[in-house]
């Protein structure tokens, strides 16, 4: 046996180098940058140790600015895009004969390059002195006027960002939402069939619940993606974000570290330690929540 | 006769019913599928329009008639498209294939060698998983810098190779292999290598697509960390090649160019999903998460 | 309520290699069943008994034929809009939901004039649960329930709406032996204390034959035999029949008939009056046999079973088609093991002749 151990071991050394180096040490380390003072990433040196960067990084404004962003990219996306995975995917349970065309399509966005695609929408929701894209036509042909969707008024990038966000979620949600649906057993529908349950009560009082582990998963995971929400936004404003006011906390933790404002990563440490803090709440609040309304079989 | 006729109209207005509603379900799938697929069809039409006619649609058309392939060889040409597909494919490749060994290996130790300490390892690594990747990369960032190691492919994979969800799936996978096949293994004086190669890879294979497919689209579409770690366009990778073709490729904004070059970035991992359809999606259902 | 199913024929259309060929599950299935009375559908698994339940129950259309509750024609009608109690094979119990919020879910369905009051719903709730004694459970969620349990509440969440008709699929069937006995008396006591008329489906005999009014046995979607359970077993109007029913399973011995006599091999066994000359299969129940050093019927002696009340001789014979022959005989006989054969003669009532080719039921003529 002592011969089996000390092979165990050398099957996981790998794993613990790779997981030791890029993982564990960066983890201990982002505390640490975190409350050093003053840092100078050029000569390695630091003033003291204390809440400095904290203090800083939460009156800048620039943070400031990505925090109220990515909550309300937050708030919109996660709620809708769950509503809309859960229609999307209850339609689809309803077409045996299409389904499996539907969900390839629907599946589509999961395999494609945010980035890549993000100028697509780019190009559909901009302004120009040449066009006012597609999607101002159509408002125009309703009988609005032309926004810049890109360069324009808060509210209409913020329209962009969130669609653009939902648009990119949606096939995993869909995905998952149609094989919890599949799974439950199809007795269940037959008995509230033959009892004559109208349909509003049959998703309320038997799928919702049926399915309500998984809808919890997806809104926990949902807001931890959200909260991480970055490239959809570089996608569509450019890697300039601040300029734009459309950062993101991840797209601020990334500027302080690299770019035109970086070279602070102790800025960026407080600042990705916060955003932990949030997500880490936000969590355990849904926890909470779902121990109350979430059916285990 | 009076009864009979009340439930034909009861039969008639449920069969009317049932219509009524599918016909709207599938108006309105179909309005979702078309919102999905837009994009796609925007972004090839765009390709094909050519420079001078695209610039002069005041009012973009949702058709041409005169499709050209010259928007192609121009980002092929203008900007290093080629290099940034090639790096792309050396990334993902060299990437999944370190991070399929080592988490073979790491969940074979795992799963069937008994050491002492083994069950406080797994519980410790398992919290390893919570730790969200924006968290560690400032430091990474910073080693790999001092290492000299920035605008490398060893900067580049090193840090993005080890992903502790997937050792854990495959652990998972591994435990539920009897542990009799192991002893008769055993007995007949199989190496646990050869059996790990024989028995075990080839039983665990669907878990081991499965991570493979998810590795693979997860870097070819990455982002973040090759923009930090490269500033030299000889390594960017194509995500990263397209914003500095959206930036500054080109010259003037050459909307059609770009979009030639979203077509060819977009183009292998759409091929490869309508191939692998069912594996790919299956595989996601079975342990992807994004977003 | 009477039940009349009229010519109900449905057809699935065909699967993968066969997408041609459809599949005809049940087969001009014609049908009236009494007010009150409770009928079995018996059949191998595939027959169409499932099928034509959910026929009944409206989860199903027909292709062709028309189904009537009372003189309501409900062919056309939706599975809600009949009024039937449906149970299912697994119970199909919501796991989320208490016992009493089961039972109630189909009375909280009901909309407008026909939606009872709170407590008029909780009260026919309860009363159903005594039916079936669940009182004591009303709090506790399906999982926390045994099999015999979960079928009582799916039983009372179907009586509960007060239904026109009452199916149960397979309703014992995932219950282990000794609860099934028991269920089955329950099954049978509830359905005589409501009085509604009850279709259930089953491939048990013993199941069909114990709490039956009325049974039918179906084969590859047709109708075989409708009758009284003894009757189905003493009088079967196929070889079929004869086979699917009885434990040991009856013996088929090749046999013709000859000059108004039945022959097995160059015996003539039984007398067969006003019967022409033709080959026939001879079908003998396990107790049709009776030891007689004289009896015409020579067989080969394997072993000898004792069982207690009665012993079974295991033996064998060249024109029988069973491998082996079982004669359930009383215990009170003597068969002498060291014989290399012994003799039986057989008991008319427990021989039924069938045409060889189409295996229809042959009658001899009635002797004085």
């Amino acid at each position: 046996m002592e011969k089996n151990n000390l092979k165990g071991w050398l099957y996981l050394l790998p794993a613990a180098l790779f997981l030791g180096f890029f993982l564990v040490y960066p983890l201990i380390d982002v505390f640490v940058y975190s409350f050093e003072e003053g840092y100078n990433s050029a000569s390695q040196t630091y003033f003291g140790v204390g809440l400095y960067n904290y203090g800083y990084v939460l009156h800048d404004p620039y943070f400031l600015q990505a925090v109220k962003n990515t909550f309300l990219l937050v708030a919109i996306t996660v709620p809708l895009s769950t509503c809309l995975a859960l229609l999307i995917s209850m339609g689809l349970s309803a077409i045996p004969r299409l389904q499996k065309l539907y969900q390839t399509i629907y599946f589509l966005p999961y395999v494609t390059n945010t980035l890549a695609v993000g100028l697509v929408f780019m190009i559909l929701f901009k302004k120009t002195a040449y066009t006012d894209g597609l999607i101002n036509l159509l408002i125009n042909r309703f009988g609005g006027a032309s926004v810049d969707f890109i360069d324009g008024p808060y509210w209409a990038k913020m329209f962009v960002l969130c669609f653009y966000t939902i648009w990119v979620v949606l096939p995993f949600k869909i995905l998952i939402l149609t094989s919890a649906l599949a799974s439950v057993n199809r007795d269940y529908y037959n008995a509230a069939k033959v009892d004559g349950t109208p349909a509003w009560r049959i998703f309320t009082r038997i799928t919702l619940p049926m399915i309500s582990p998984t809808v919890f998963y997806l809104v926990i995971t949902g807001f931890i993606g959200a909260f991480k929400a970055y490239s959809d936004a570089v996608a569509l404003f450019g890697t300039d974000l601040n300029a734009a006011g459309m950062n993101t906390i991840v797209g601020y933790v990334y500027d302080m570290l690299y770019g035109n404002s970086g070279g602070y990563p102790s800025y960026a440490s407080a600042a990705a330690i916060l955003l932990f803090a949030i997500v880490l709440t936000i969590t355990c609040i849904n926890l909470l929540v779902s121990k109350k309304h979430v059916h285990y079989s | 006769m009076q009864k009979k006729t009340d439930f034909d109209k009861i039969e008639r207005a449920v069969r009317v019913r049932g219509i009524l509603a599918n016909t709207v379900l599938y108006v309105l799938l179909t309005l979702w599928a078309v919102m999905v697929l837009f994009p796609f069809y925007w972004m090839i039409l765009t390709s094909v329009k050519s420079y001078g006619a695209y610039n002069s649609e005041y009012i973009p058309q949702l058709y041409t008639l005169a499709p050209t392939l010259g928007n192609y060889i121009d980002a092929f040409t203008a900007v290093p498209l080629a290099r940034y597909l090639l790096n792309t494919l050396i990334f993902t490749a060299a990437t999944t294939g370190l991070m399929l060994l080592v988490t073979v290996l790491a969940a074979f130790g795992f799963a069937r060698l008994s050491f002492r300490g083994r069950d406080l390892v797994f519980t410790l690594f398992l919290a390893l998983m919570m730790i969200p990747s924006e968290l560690v990369v400032i430091t990474n960032y910073v080693t790999i810098t001092n290492w000299g190691l920035r605008n490398s492919f060893a900067g580049l994979i090193l840090p993005s190779v080890t992903s502790v969800f997937y050792i854990y799936l495959l652990r998972e996978n591994f435990a539920q292999v009897p542990d009799e096949l192991y002893y008769a293994a055993k007995v007949d004086g199989t190496s646990d290598f050869k059996y790990l190669w024989k028995v075990m890879l080839p039983i665990c294979r669907p878990t081991l697509v499965t991570i493979t497919i998810l590795k693979a689209i997860e870097c070819w579409n990455s982002y973040v960390w090759p923009r930090l770690i490269t500033d030299n366009e000889a390594y960017y990778l194509v995500s990263g090649g397209i914003q500095s073709i959206r930036e500054n490729g080109f010259g003037r904004e050459n909307i059609p160019a770009m979009m030639a070059a979203v077509v060819v970035i977009s183009l292998p991992l759409i091929v490869l999903f309508l191939i692998f359809r069912n594996k790919i999606m299956e595989g996601v259902s079975r342990g992807g998460t994004k977003g | 309520m009477k039940v009349v199913l009229q010519d109900l024929t449905k057809k699935f259309p065909g699967r993968g290699k066969n997408a041609q060929q459809e599949v005809v599950a049940v087969d001009g299935f014609t049908f009236e069943i009494p007010d009150g009375k409770l009928v079995g559908l018996l059949g191998p698994s595939g027959c169409g008994k499932s099928t034509t339940l959910n026929l009944l129950c409206g989860l199903l259309k027909p292709t062709s034929g028309k189904i009537f509750f009372g003189e309501d024609d409900v062919t056309g009608l939706p599975a809600e809009k009949r009024g039937v109690g449906l149970v299912f094979q697994n119970y199909a119990l919501y796991p989320h939901l208490t016992v009493l919020q089961n039972i109630l879910f189909p009375l909280q369905n009901l909309r407008g004039r026909e939606r009872p009051a709170k407590e008029e719903m909780l009260r026919r709730a309860k009363e159903a649960a005594d039916l079936v004694q669940i009182g004591e459970l009303l709090d506790r969620r399906p999982s926390e329930l045994s099999g015999g349990q979960q079928q009582r509440v799916a039983i009372a969440r179907a009586l509960v709406k007060m239904p026109r008709v009452l199916l149960l699929d397979e309703p014992l069937s995932n219950l282990d032996a000794r609860l099934r006995l028991q269920t089955r008396e329950e099954i049978r006591r509830i359905q005589r204390e409501t009085g509604i008329t009850t279709v259930f489906v089953t491939h048990d005999q013993d199941e069909a034959m114990s709490i039956s009014d009325i049974i039918v046995v179906m084969k590859n979607g047709v109708v075989q035999q409708i009758d009284k359970p003894q009757a189905v077993y003493d009088d079967p109007s196929n070889l079929f029949v004869a086979q699917f029913l009885g434990t040991p399973p009856i013996h088929v011995f090749n046999g013709r008939v000859e000059g108004g006599r039945l022959y097995i091999g160059n015996q003539a066994v039984l007398p067969a009056p006003g019967l022409p000359d033709q080959p026939v299969t001879a079908a003998v129940r396990p107790e049709g046999f009776a030891l007689d050093e004289q009896g015409p019927l020579a067989c080969n002696l394997t072993r000898v079973e004792i069982m207690g009340r009665d012993i079974s001789v295991v033996c064998t014979h060249p024109d029988c088609e069973n491998t082996a022959i079982r004669a359930i005989i009383s215990a009170e006989n003597r068969v002498d093991t060291a014989q290399p054969t012994v003799r039986f003669s057989l008991k008319p009532g427990k021989v039924f002749l069938f045409t060889a080719d189409t295996q229809a039921r042959l009658r001899p003529a009635q002797e004085g």
